[in-house]
């Protein structure tokens, strides 16, 4: 998309370029590390699909908002850059929001108006202000694509076992039912489809990260 | 015994350091400690040791929830006998009730006690003994007929999010078995409400008489039902439908003399719960506009598990304030929320559950504000001293 910004010296996906887009999916992932984004975590979370459609949502306007920002930086007056990322964020939800009406509308009404709400997803806002200003429009891009996957793979794994615990169904698809655990008495978990099992997964998915990535444990 | 002691110092050697078992010492330890109290002896300074450690304690506690046990077990079996309209000995009522709640004991037991053996052995620590009371009273506020596996992923489900990620026995902000049963609650509202899941064999089995109801006398109250809500002294002895330990309150103050008598339960809560529901119960009579709101607020201190919660839950040492004011205000609030719950939130017919988690988190507040309030009381008083003395000069 942005070759031609590209300088010659670096290769594209040069090991420095990849680790702006890996980062985020374990040492510096925006949800269990940096704790952002965490309502729409919980709001989107009770069914995989939504999750899914809200992900790739989030992947596209967090990398085009990231890599028109960073292509304007040079551009923006310091004094009202908020103003100007909000209108980039803002424009390009709305783009993804009427896309999603005209051909995802059943999603897009379980979305409703989370789909609207990504304009106020600190993450959006975050990248924007501390990675995009301040780097050339292909990192800027990357890191935008990755920190959104990091924030998408939390959603689906959260999506993945509230749905299969709390309604039975695996992206729509009744796996409980087909393993006939419900004629030997198995019932659905329906505190996994109220909020605060979302909270306690992900807190659940933050302590597994821990006991696994050790340099994530703070000293104090 | 003396052959029980014999065996335990024969294996010892395999569990210490170097033995060919060393990694399952905690195991070995918990079972020792479990079974005999330990010899170890205060090696530096003068510290007061007594035999009363931790797991003493708990076997208290599971003393004084026995009553409420065996009158629950009876009353399981009344309760169907009277379903079914069977004329039934107390021996045969008490022996039904005893083969329905066993397993849920038994399952409730093995599914905690396995978190706990496992965690202490993963982490290297010592057994803790805080499952004991968990897994007795857990039983104790569970409907007779909640299938085992759902009992089984509460108690699971308690042990470690209520308490093993804060760091086990001793560190845990909720109580396990509030934590246990709030899980189950919300997770399977099916099994915890409705006027069939109180008696064992509703709705299906054979020989129920026409007409009879299930409800609880909250479910009773809940809807406004309130000629169904049965005789206080019927509430007060505990002949009704209910989670097997709660309905009995003879029984239950049985188990809080002993508690209060051993200094291990703290009579300050347990009364200061009863302040509060008595107040806020009066509070509602006094501007009562449905007949729930006019509910006597003495009764109410007799139904559902409000009493049971005031002695066997409140008074849990690690999750309530410890500071002795702190337990003032602690108790009362749990007793104020739960009648304010009760009458005004039909969506929970019972809102003892709910306050006790409440006011577990707000535990640790009161305590820090009381401590508080106390330092700023005494450095005005050193101020006012010091004044005095200044002008004496």
């Amino acid at each position: 998309m942005s070759q031609k910004e590209q300088t010659e010296k670096e290769p594209l996906f040069s090991p420095k370029n990849i680790r702006l887009l890996t980062n985020p999916l374990d040492d510096d992932n925006p949800i269990t590390v940096l704790v952002l984004g965490i309502c729409s975590a919980l709001a989107v979370t009770v069914m995989l699909k939504p999750a899914v459609v809200m992900t790739l949502s989030v992947v596209c306007v967090m990398g085009l908002a990231n890599l028109i920002v960073s292509l304007l930086r040079e551009t923006i007056p310091p004094r009202i850059r908020i103003i100007v990322q909000l209108v980039v964020i803002a424009s390009l939800v709305i783009l993804v929001d009427q896309v999603l009406k005209a051909f995802l509308y059943d999603v897009s009404r379980q979305l409703s108006v989370f789909v609207g709400l990504i304009i106020t997803n600190c993450i959006i806002m975050g990248r924007l202000e501390a990675f995009a200003l301040y780097n050339k429009p292909w990192p800027s891009f990357l890191d935008g694509v990755g920190n959104a996957a990091g924030y998408g793979i939390i959603l689906i794994i959260v999506a993945f076992l509230r749905e299969l615990l709390g309604s039975g169904t695996v992206y729509g698809y009744p796996v409980i039912e087909y393993l006939g655990l419900y004629e030997i008495g198995y019932v659905d978990n329906g505190f996994m489809i109220l909020p605060p099992m979302a909270l306690i997964t992900v807190g659940v998915i933050i302590w597994v990260q821990r006991a696994r990535n050790q340099k994530l444990i703070e000293s104090n | 015994m003396q052959s029980l002691r014999q065996f335990l110092d024969r294996i010892k050697p395999n569990f210490q350091k170097g033995g060919k078992l060393h990694m399952f010492k905690s195991t070995y330890d918990g079972f020792e400690t479990f079974l005999f109290v330990p010899n170890r002896v205060t090696k530096r300074g003068s510290h007061i040791r007594d035999g009363t450690d931790m797991k003493r304690t708990m076997i208290i506690v599971v003393i004084a929830t026995i009553p409420a046990l065996l009158f629950g077990m009876w009353n399981v079996g009344y309760q169907h006998f009277l379903a079914t309209g069977y004329e039934g000995t107390v021996w045969e009522a008490f022996l039904f009730g005893l083969s329905k709640v066993l397993p849920i004991i038994i399952v409730t037991y093995a599914s905690g006690l396995l978190v706990e053996f496992a965690s202490a052995q993963i982490r290297g620590h010592e057994i803790n003994e805080g499952f004991l009371v968990t897994g007795i009273l857990l039983p104790l506020i569970v409907p007779v007929t909640i299938p085992l596996w759902m009992l089984s992923v509460g108690t699971i489900f308690a042990v470690i999010i209520g308490k093993e990620i804060f760091g086990g026995t001793g560190m845990n902000i909720l109580n396990p078995a509030i934590t246990a049963r709030a899980f189950l609650f919300f997770a399977y509202p099916a099994r915890f409400s409705g006027d069939f899941v109180w008696i064992y064999g509703l709705p299906e089995a054979e020989g129920i008489i026409d007409g009879f109801s299930g409800a609880t006398p909250l479910a009773n109250a809940a809807i406004g039902n309130i000629e169904a809500i049965p005789p206080a002294m019927d509430m007060f002895l505990g002949v009704i439908p209910g989670s097997i330990g709660e309905t009995s309150v003879v029984a239950i103050l049985i188990g809080a003399l002993i508690l209060v008598i051993t200094g291990v339960g703290s009579l300050r809560i347990i009364l200061s719960v009863f302040a509060g529901g008595m107040v806020m119960g009066l509070l509602l009579n006094a501007f009562a506009v449905n007949p729930v709101m006019e509910i006597p607020a003495w009764k109410h201190l007799i139904m559902g598990g409000f009493a049971f919660g005031a002695v066997y839950m409140a008074t849990d040492p690690v999750s309530a304030s410890r500071t002795e004011k702190g337990k003032y205000i602690y108790g009362f609030l749990i007793g104020f929320i739960a009648i304010l719950i009760r009458v005004l939130n039909p969506a929970f017919p019972e809102g003892m559950l709910l306050a006790i988690l409440f006011m577990n988190v707000f535990a640790p507040l009161i305590d820090y504000n009381v401590i508080k309030a106390n330092a700023k009381r005494r450095i005005k008083r050193a101020a006012r001293v010091g004044v005095q003395e200044n002008t004496a000069k």
